[in-house]
């Protein structure tokens, strides 16, 4: 069979590091080839260098089994290669026609011919079953609307060359479903799709094939069909990854966190509906309760009426027996929670300070490193040190790495670290693994149960079923602002949890 | 470990030094350039005096470039202070205005309070500086209104203010010159023998308070547990509420420091004893906006701002002796403005020498040859610091391209 394109024994190196060791990477038309590797694994350069931002040391690139120089991005595009980003690149108040023909308007004497455009935005979505409201503003619909109108541009540029960069990262496991389709029709249609992931059960899903890089080296390409998710993730990561966490039966202990009758109203004008309506439940020393949900059903807020961000409007929260509900957030931090924000940056980090620094964003004014109002620089830096050791953080300069400056794996192990250092007796933890690779998810999954098992009381927010199901003890599903059903995972199946998500099945919370 | 974390901070140090000079002889440039097309003929003169003017009348010169420093440093420190802390206070001319009243209105009423009057007096203006920076630290803390207009605001409303109060107290107002009165002897700073060495000048101890609080507001900043919450709100509101600092608060005693900083250099400068008084005019006190170039050419930090204003002051006191020489007044005015006004072009300098450099810079830092899992620079994935993440570039060229590949 033909390849489509061929990037044979590509080399790239940066001062001190070869990026790219002699990578070869063939896409057959009409296929999906996955390309897996960690963070840093060398995926990203390789795809530069196939979009011509960087030029390669050795090696060459083949479109159609010519071989071609490609000096840049629009060159690429010309070629019929185009890509979709894992953040979108979309014009936030302009509709979704204005966003596919940005760039490409059909125009006549200086005016531009919509009717023409929104002609073939209408069949292109038909023939791919790809949904769009192509007069919908993009600040208004759905991520996975958003992304469809990513795709649709790339199709209307008559590109046959489709790469996702990590797609599913930001979607809802509907919607993943959902793209996964769309991946089949358009390949069923003649493209050729390059997916990027690091995600083994979205490729066991839809790719033909799989190429692995490690490194920076080319490690093999396999048949998908053939190998096994365990296989893959070995190639990968160079070792065996246990994907089933290892965990003994959860010994639930004492109360640690009771909520009563909790509600909080939405601030805008006019939402009447609760964001979250009477939710009551309690977590218990020793146990890892998961909350599921479809995002935007009222978890985010629940969370941060627990750990105070958000104020609400009615009922209770007791922490280890002691009523919390008017406390400022500094009194729960310093009286046994602990808070894997959901967004990283926003919450998470200041980002323009160091690790060491972060570190220590609760704890800064404890006697541990204040005297009389001044920092205690000493035990600051020990104590980053020590964990930078202990969750083996990477940054460029130690302690005193900005974090801004740091990979988002390593951005979140600072959080992780700083979480877990200050052992605290009810541990919320929201999306802890996004953005991970497997390895760092193991080891975060890994905390988590060592964490539960040190006798701490653990909430897991998680749009990921399987990390839901493998790692809970007890799963709460939100369902509109409503706890609808309170699950064994090991009476449930992922098929039945995705139901009670939707709201189309109920139990007793 | 040690010698690549020095040789990083030398780095980053010699950066803004660099900048800030290159800033400096554009502006001293592009002067040189006006002052060639007012009066070619005495061009190279005037340019040599407004170099080494300050000098020419040994210790004199220099006594007068601290007093002029003086109120500066003020300005410039409640700049700088604000901008650490992630405020951009455009209301020192303003919060300087109002100490200035509050100093010159106890250096007239109080007249009993003996050989503290002085230090009252500059308590005084201290307080009204901090109270009147604190409204817009209010607006901004409650109902996050940018306080860059809350600031721009308060600045008319305290000359106004000023103005009115001057006028309408027959205790304070000197009708004749219409402006205030002559404050008492016992409300002016006390020389403590600088006027012994610097013979002839006005300087006074009103520079030694002004080093004092950029040291003060050093250590504040670096090393105090209060500095750390101030500056971790500036850099991130939602992470410092998230470790329970409380955010509110730290933005307003972010904005009454700044304020108390201004307030400061207002007394300084009308309780130096040279002949100043608080002129009834529609015109904002300039200091204050002087503060905002020495606070940019000091690159926010205390010392660095120290150094900029006692520049600004030699720049201003060598144009003084500018009249020399065939220029009129108003030239050595604007000459004086595009020195220093270039001068707050540091960052932008800066800017530039940081975007150019910063892909060599990514190169060198990120990966350390023994960390286990490098990070691969990559325009398409790795984020500039301070920056929309690079991989922009890819997004950005591939949307210009026109109608891609032909076939369908």
């Amino acid at each position: 069979m033909e390849y489509i394109i061929e990037m044979l024994n590509i080399t790239k190196e940066f001062p001190g590091i070869i990026a790219n060791d002699n990578i070869t990477l063939r896409l057959k038309k009409g296929e999906i080839l996955a390309l897996l590797g960690e963070n840093g694994a060398g995926k990203s350069t390789l795809m530069s260098v196939l979009f011509g931002l960087y030029q390669p040391e050795k090696g060459t690139i083949k479109v159609k089994g010519e071989e071609v120089k490609i000096n840049g991005p629009v060159m690429a595009n010309a070629l019929g290669i185009g890509m979709v980003h894992q953040h979108f690149k979309l014009v936030h108040n302009f509709t979704v026609l204005q966003n596919i023909i940005l760039g490409v308007e059909t125009v006549s004497g200086g005016f531009l011919k919509m009717e023409e455009a929104r002609q073939r935005v209408i069949e292109l979505s038909d023939k791919y079953h790809l949904h769009v409201d192509p007069d919908a503003y993009i600040q208004d619909i759905s991520v996975g609307m958003q992304q469809r109108v990513e795709i649709l541009k790339m199709l209307y540029k008559n590109n046959e060359i489709l790469i996702f960069d990590e797609p599913t990262a930001v979607l809802t496991p509907q919607e993943i479903d959902e793209l996964m389709n769309i991946m089949r029709n358009l390949v069923k249609e003649g493209k050729s799709i390059l997916f990027i992931t690091h995600k083994l059960n979205e490729i066991k899903a839809v790719a033909n094939r799989c190429s692995v890089l490690r490194r920076g080296k080319y490690i093999g390409t396999v048949d998908v069909a053939a190998t096994e998710k365990e296989e893959m993730s070995e190639m990968m990561v160079g070792r065996k990854v246990n994907f089933k966490v290892d965990k003994t039966e959860a010994q639930p202990g004492d109360t640690v966190l009771k909520i009563s009758n909790l509600t909080v109203n939405s601030k805008q004008k006019g939402n009447k509906k609760p964001l979250v309506h009477d939710v009551s439940f309690e977590v218990k020393k020793g146990e890892i309760v998961s909350i599921a949900g479809i995002d935007g059903n009222g978890q985010s807020e629940l969370i941060e009426a627990i750990t105070g961000l958000l104020k609400n409007d009615h009922g209770k929260i007791e922490l280890s027996g002691q009523d919390i509900t008017k406390e400022k957030i500094r009194y729960r931090n310093t009286h046994g929670l602990s808070h894997i924000p959901e967004d990283r940056h926003k919450h998470g980090l200041v980002l323009d300070y160091s690790v060491e620094d972060n570190l220590v964003l609760q704890e800064y004014f404890t006697e541990k490193y204040q005297k009389g109002g001044f920092i205690k620089r000493k035990p600051i830096r020990e104590n980053a040190n020590k964990l930078i050791e202990e969750y083996d953080i990477r940054s460029g300069q130690g302690a005193i790495t900005t974090t801004r400056s740091m990979s988002g794996g390593n951005q979140q192990k600072v959080i992780i670290a700083r979480e877990i250092n200050r052992k605290p007796d009810l541990l919320i933890a929201v999306q802890p693994t996004r953005g991970l690779d497997v390895g760092a998810i193991e080891s975060v999954h890994k905390q988590l149960v060592k964490e539960r098992d040190r006798g701490s009381a653990v909430i897991l927010v998680s749009f990921e079923l399987d990390e839901v199901m493998n790692l809970s003890d007890r799963i709460l599903v939100m369902y509109e602002g409503e706890i609808v059903a309170n699950l064994n995972p090991k009476d449930v199946s992922i098929q039945e949890l995705g139901l009670y998500m939707a709201g189309s099945k109920r139990g007793k919370a | 470990m040690d010698k690549i974390r020095n040789g990083k901070r030398n780095i980053s140090i010699n950066l803004g030094l660099i900048s800030s000079i290159f800033a400096i002889v554009i502006g001293l440039l592009v002067g040189f350039v006006i002052l060639l097309i007012s009066n070619p003929a005495q061009a190279v003169d005037g340019f040599t005096t407004i170099l080494t003017g300050a000098l020419s009348e040994g210790m004199k010169g220099i006594g007068q470039v601290l007093y002029y420093a003086t109120p500066i440093i003020c300005t410039g420190l409640s700049v700088g202070f604000a901008f650490k802390t992630g405020l951009f206070n455009i209301g020192a001319s303003g919060q300087f205005t109002i100490g200035a009243f509050a100093a010159v209105a106890v250096g007239i009423l109080c007249s009993n309070l003996g050989s503290v009057h002085w230090i009252v007096a500059l308590i005084a203006a201290v307080f009204a500086g901090a109270i009147w920076a604190l409204i817009p630290g209010i607006l901004k803390a409650m109902v996050n209104i940018n306080e860059v207009i809350a600031c721009i605001m308060t600045n008319y409303i305290g000359m106004y203010l000023v103005n009115w109060l001057v006028k309408d107290t027959p205790a304070l107002f000197n009708k004749v010159e219409n402006r205030s009165k002559p404050v008492a002897s016992t409300a002016i700073i006390p020389k403590a023998g600088l006027n012994k060495i610097f013979a002839g000048s006005y300087v006074n101890l009103g520079i030694v308070i002004a080093i004092a609080a950029a040291i003060i507001i050093y250590v504040v900043l670096t090393k105090t547990t209060f500095g750390f919450e101030l500056r971790a709100v500036g850099f991130n509101r939602d992470a410092s509420k998230y470790a329970g600092i409380n955010e509110k608060k730290s933005i307003m005693l972010s904005m009454a420091i700044s304020g108390a900083l201004a307030g400061l250099g207002g007394g300084l400068f009308y309780l130096a004893g040279s002949g100043q008084y608080i002129e009834v005019v529609d015109e904002l006190a300039s200091a204050g906006f002087d503060g905002i170039s020495v606070a940019l050419l000091g690159l926010s930090h205390p010392l660095g701002i120290l150094l900029a204003a006692i520049f600004v002051a030699y720049i201003k006191q060598g144009g003084f002796y500018l009249q020399l020489f065939e220029f009129s007044n108003e030239i050595i005015d604007i000459i004086i403005a595009v020195i220093i006004y270039f001068s707050a072009f540091s960052m932008i300098v800066r800017t530039f020498i940081t975007k150019r450099s910063h892909r060599k810079r990514e190169n060198d830092t990120t990966h350390m040859p023994d960390s286990a899992s490098p990070q691969i620079p990559s325009p398409l994935h790795q984020p500039i610091p301070g920056e929309k993440p690079g991989r922009d570039a890819v997004g950005d060229l591939s949307e210009t391209n026109e109608n891609g590949g032909e076939q369908k």
